[in-house]
């Protein structure tokens, strides 16, 4: 069986600043790290390796700095590793994006089939969960999104049965290979290491591939990067507060009780609606 | 299936890549460990880069290193509570190329200087910490356990760059526990600050850096410094004083770092700044005294981990690389000479220290803790007198100055006697000398 | 969304001449076992607006498997503002699953060709809305906070959190139809239902047969619902946060949302620390809640739970930091101790419940 991970290297939203003069992201000194959410569709697509045997492939497409990314899914236990990378592709929003990783896992069906492409829910910093969808319907695969639990896979047979996370409910799906699934977090916990595979991760060689190599012919150089990309950001900004500062409340005693009831008083008076809310509980 | 290497680099601060760097560059197969999510995750510094220790390993460092700012003006500031005295070195000869300090990153300069160790051929594995050293049935050294399934690996020599509060050398029993009066806490923060800001309030041009040094009663009496430097985009400020002085006081170093940051006269300085980062950590000053046993069968000691820091003049950094050098140096040559690694061949790495500058500058100061321990009036009294001094014969106020002048001596001389006086200025001038 | 360097969406926009037959505001409504999610509401409120910025049509899309419901949801649709639905009805499309519903949106898209498609920010709106992109070659932008119409070139600017919330972007998909957003629940205002509206229905055929399709629905699991907390929909929330400092002072929230009859919120440091459930996190990666009234205690501000709970009508925040941020947004504020406030305005509410019930 053959798994395809789609990984993607985000910095580490939750030290990002924003410049404070001119509003503009101050990437400098920010970690990067694998999206989170994809460690979940990776350590799903080790342990279905684990029980069925066959091979994990990670893919990234990003700059040349992504390839630590790799590097540390390869520790983590995938076995090969290939690294999407051309200026080219600079500016892609998840249409371009979706265009480039499926064209590029066409090109590793060239050597070996793919049974299953896996992909995080969501990244941390586009948090669109539309790469996957875009992927699966360009590779005319099965789509199952939202995938809470992988039930069972019959790989001879080509069967797959999975858990999605509907609203309000879970579907229980039963589907076809090839197939795309986008993991939901939580479900799973990411391995720790081992020592050998450090090792291995540190020695193997991650491929690179430019434009060509991920298949992407000169006639569709339209449809990758900047030039394939329909949405366009027009305009950045930090959120302004678009309320009035709190009014303060000011009681000469301190005392909590005067406080909470002061502040119920003038709320009964500004708000009606939340007055009528409570009266509705009396 | 363990693996075996010629050497095993434990660490990957400045003293841990100079050596893994200088091995993996003569050929030998090198394993460098870092407990760390990259090279220079956990590190701390200042951070001011001494161009000299460096060069000598790598000497075009300077096409592509993350370098901040290269250092044109050291300023010294002795500060009251409410003034300071000082004084300014600023010279136009600092900018004449190579330059020969930098502020840097310590976090981007320490992944550049790995990424270097490892275009050299070294195998550098992170997020791995070393739990203890293997030794063989004659209590040689011979490899060691990480924290990983399948984690025993072995290898000739085990050069240990950990840092300063090495547990590895601990649990090994090579030293002791480090004494709190021989380390030092301190406590930095990087402000960021928008490039134009920055260069207009510390009037220099694009490239150029200052260094403000701080003393005085900012440490409340503790055994102390405060720095500032200026980065690129932001600034590092940052003080330390003595483990024990804290321990003592019970002031912690945030409260004294928030105390020197509200300073009247360094408030300004960080206006409109925005706090990006906050770091603790230790900083070996036992000086001379307190260098452990730095070598044995099988294994070496360098950088902060050998106590290799110079207090005084605020250098560390450059003592790790020399210290990580030389250790690597030493193996190659026994190894080229065909001996094993034993404490006797070893003994190189010694000597090799005794004839360059790292030992000859920590000896030189060995006295300096001491006397700084034992006479307070360094950190407290002097400053507030001599801000005072200052600030009388500044005042214009119908006094004469004549008036003053014997006003200020005797003031000295309330404050400690003639004798204590004139034994201070002794005590000094012996420990610089 | 796109990490290009910033084009400016200024200069001078000329739309492709194929592709201004495009014309009308689309919402996809969205339904499961029986039930409209109130997120196609919302943006049918807000998809009006859009339709008369524009000056054209706001259409609904109903989905479903033949029948009086199916019908229903058309009138409703009407209610909420629409002027016309486009319905397809199949007994394929009893259950949502991915490829008929692509197959049959799309081939509507293309049939009718709206210049702008809206749905549900859900696990059924972004599925579906992916994957029509994608067979469209359109662009579409995710997780909307704020819909217009940029006057200049009619376009619509879609504006979404970014860099985990520390800032905001518009987005706008300028040559390609439709141009297709998604929107979260709870973030649009709910509009009123006018029940003496009415409107068309166009019905077209999904034009299917169930051999066809690969993935089949084995069985629909359908939560749990007495224990799940409704957060979303909640008039009133009581929220803690990291400044509550231990779980057991968590309790005082709950004695007050237990007085109040309120959901309880938390911010995310809470969900993490394991105290709540994560079905009670407001804010970016939680709930976006508009309550009545929202209560706020030892809760930062920061932007992250902000967006997720500032469109409530009342904000009252207990903070002993008077410089905490939510004091900037907050419509009440309280300074000092959650730990002490917290019981009294407990007793405060349960004294005004009191005297509610005796004036009937
Ligand atoms: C606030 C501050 C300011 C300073 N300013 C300056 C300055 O301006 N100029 C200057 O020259 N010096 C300065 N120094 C001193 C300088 O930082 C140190 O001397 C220098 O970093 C020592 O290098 P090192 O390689 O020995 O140790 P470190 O830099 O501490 O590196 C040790 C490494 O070993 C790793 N490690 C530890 N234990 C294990 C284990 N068991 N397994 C695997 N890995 C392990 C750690 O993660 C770390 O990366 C300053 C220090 C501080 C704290
Ligand atoms: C990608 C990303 C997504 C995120 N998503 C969310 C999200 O969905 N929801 C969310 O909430 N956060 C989210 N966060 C985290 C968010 O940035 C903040 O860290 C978080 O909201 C802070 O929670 P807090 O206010 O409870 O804690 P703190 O920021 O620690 O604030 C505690 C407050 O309590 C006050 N306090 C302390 N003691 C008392 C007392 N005795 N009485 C009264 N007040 C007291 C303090 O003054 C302080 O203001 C996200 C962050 C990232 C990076
Ligand atoms: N540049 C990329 N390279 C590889 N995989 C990606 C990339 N961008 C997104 N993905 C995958 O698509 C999922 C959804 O991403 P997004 O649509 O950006 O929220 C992620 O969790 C990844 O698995």
């Amino acid at each position: 069986m053959h798994i395809v991970v789609c990984i993607k290297q985000v910095p580490d939203s939750a030290q990002i600043r924003v410049h404070p003069v001119t509003n503009t992201i101050m990437r400098q000194g920010v970690p990067a790290i694998i999206n989170p959410y994809d460690l979940f569709a990776l350590e799903e697509a080790l342990r279905l390796k684990d029980k069925h045997g066959g091979t994990v492939t990670v893919i990234t497409m990003g700059p040349p700095q992504a390839e630590g990314a790799l590097r540390k899914a390869l520790s983590y236990g995938a076995d090969d590793a290939i690294l999407i990378t051309d200026r080219a592709f600079a500016g892609a929003d998840t249409l371009a994006t979706s265009f480039a990783l499926a064209s590029a896992i066409r090109q590793i069906q060239k050597n070996m089939p793919v049974d299953m492409v896996f992909t995080g829910k969501q990244t941390i910093d586009g948090d669109t969960a539309q790469v996957g969808p875009g992927v699966a319907k360009r590779l005319d695969f099965q789509l199952l999104t939202y995938v809470s639990k992988v039930s069972s896979v019959l790989p001879k047979e080509g069967q797959i049965v999975v858990e999605r996370r509907a609203e309000g409910g879970v579907q229980l799906l039963k589907s076809r290979l090839p197939c795309l699934i986008t993991i939901l977090e939580g479900n799973n916990e990411m391995r720790f290491a081992t020592m050998p595979n450090m090792f291995r991760a540190a020695r193997h060689a991650v491929k690179v591939w430019d434009r060509e190599a991920a298949g992407i012919t000169d006639e569709d150089v339209v449809r990758i990067g900047l030039k394939g990309s329909p949405t366009v950001v027009s305009k950045v900004f930090a959120p302004t507060p678009h309320t009035d500062p709190a009014e303060m409340i000011d009681v000469e005693s301190g005392n909590p009780r005067d406080i909470a009831d002061t502040v119920l008083a003038k709320m009964f008076t500004r708000f009606p609606v939340v007055a009528k809310e409570i009266a509705k509980r009396a | 299936m363990s693996e075996k290497f010629d050497a095993i680099v434990v660490g990957a601060g400045p003293s841990g890549n100079a050596a893994a760097y200088t091995l993996a560059k003569a050929g030998l197969n090198v394993l460098q460990l870092e407990r760390g999510e990259s090279a220079g995750s956990k590190n701390v510094q200042g951070a001011i880069l001494y161009a000299d220790a460096l060069e000598r390993m790598i000497p075009d460092f300077r096409e592509d290193a993350p370098l901040e700012r290269h250092i044109i003006e050291q300023r010294m500031w002795v500060l009251d509570d409410e003034s300071f005295v000082g004084s300014h070195y600023r010279s136009d000869a600092f900018n004449k190329e190579p330059h020969n300090r930098y502020t840097i990153i310590r976090a981007q300069f320490d992944k550049w200087f790995s990424g270097k160790v490892q275009e050299a051929g070294a195998l550098v594995v992170c997020e791995t910490t070393v739990t203890s050293l293997l030794r063989d049935e004659k209590n040689r050294v011979v490899g060691v356990q990480v924290d990983r399934e399948g984690g025993t690996i072995y290898a000739d020599v085990v050069i240990l760059a950990d840092g300063v509060n090495s547990l590895l050398a601990k649990k090994a029993d090579f030293h002791p526990e480090i004494e709190p009066k021989n380390v030092a806490l301190a406590v930095k923060e990087i402000h960021f600050m928008p490039q134009e800001v920055l260069q207009e309030r510390f009037n220099i041009g694009e490239e150029e850096g200052v260094v403000i040094e701080l003393f005085g009663k900012i440490t409340n009496g503790m055994m102390g410094t405060g720095f500032l430097y200026t980065n690129r985009e932001s600034i590092a400020i940052g003080i330390g004083c003595m483990l024990s002085d804290f321990k003592e006081q019970k002031t912690t170093p945030y409260e004294l770092l928030e105390q020197m940051k509200n300073h009247p006269s360094i408030k300004p300085l960080l206006a409109g700044g925005e706090m990006k980062e906050y770091t603790a950590h230790l900083i070996p000053e036992g000086g001379y005294k307190a260098i452990p046993k730095i070598y044995g069968d099988g294994w070496m000691i360098v950088g902060d981990s050998g106590m290799f820091v110079n207090a005084v003049h605020r250098e560390g950094s450059n003592l790790a690389m020399t210290t990580g050098r030389l250790a690597a140096e030493t193996i190659i040559e026994a190894k080229a000479a065909g001996k094993e690694m034993t404490a006797a061949s070893l003994a190189e790495y010694r000597k090799k220290l005794d004839d360059s500058f790292v030992i000859k500058d920590l000896k030189k100061y060995q006295e300096m803790p001491d006397i700084f321990h034992s006479n307070r009036q360094f950190f407290t009294t002097y400053p507030e007198l001599v801000n005072r001094s200052v600030h009388s014969m500044l005042h214009v106020d119908g006094v004469d100055k004549k008036t003053k002048e014997r006003e200020i001596f005797s003031s000295f001389k309330q404050n400690r006697s003639l004798f204590g006086l004139m034994g201070d200025a002794y005590k000094l001038w012996r420990a610089f000398r | 969304m796109s990490e290009a360097p910033v084009k400016k969406g200024k200069r001078k926009f000329e739309l492709d001449p194929r592709l201004a037959s495009y014309k009308g505001v689309w919402v996809f409504v969205e339904h499961e076992r029986g039930q409209v999610h109130p997120v196609s509401w919302e943006l049918m409120g807000e998809g009006r607006k859009l339709a008369d910025m524009l000056g054209v049509e706001l259409a609904g899309v109903v989905m479903g498997a033949p029948g009086e419901e199916t019908r229903r949801f058309c009138n409703e649709a009407f209610h909420y503002g629409a002027d016309l639905c486009y319905l397809m009805q199949d007994d394929i499309l009893k259950d949502y699953r991915n490829e008929p519903f692509t197959k049959g949106l799309t081939d509507l898209v293309n049939a009718y060709e709206p210049e702008i498609l809206l749905l549900g920010a859900t696990t059924q709106g972004r599925d579906l809305a992916g994957s029509v992109a994608t067979t469209l070659k359109t662009g579409l932008t995710a997780d909307c906070t704020g819909l217009t119409i940029d006057p200049d070139n009619r376009s619509l600017a879609a504006t979404r959190p970014t860099f985990g919330g520390s800032l905001l972007c518009t987005i706008v998909t300028l040559n390609y139809r439709p141009q297709m957003a998604t929107v979260r629940p709870r973030v649009m205002a709910m509009p009123d239902s006018d029940a003496s509206r009415s409107g068309r229905i166009i019905e077209q055929p999904l034009g299917m047969v169930e051999s066809s399709i690969i993935t089949k629905v084995l069985e629909f699991i359908p939560d749990a619902n007495q224990d799940k907390p409704q957060l979303a929909f909640a008039d009133i929330i009581v929220a803690g946060g990291k400044g509550m400092k231990r779980p057991e002072n968590f309790q005082l929230i709950w004695d007050l949302a237990q007085v109040l009859g309120a959901e309880v919120g938390a911010s995310r440091p809470v969900v993490q620390a394991g105290w709540v459930d994560l079905d009670r996190q407001v804010g970016q990666s939680g709930k976006t809640v508009r309550p009545k009234l929202y209560i706020a205690a030892g809760i930062s501000g920061a932007i992250q739970h902000r967006v997720g709970m500032s469109d409530s009508d009342c904000i009252i925040a207990i903070n002993n930091d008077p410089n905490a941020p939510i004091f900037e947004f907050a419509t009440y504020g309280i300074v000092g101790n959650a730990m002490t406030i917290l019981p009294a305005l407990t007793e405060s509410f349960r004294q005004a419940l009191a005297t509610a019930k005796k004036a009937g």
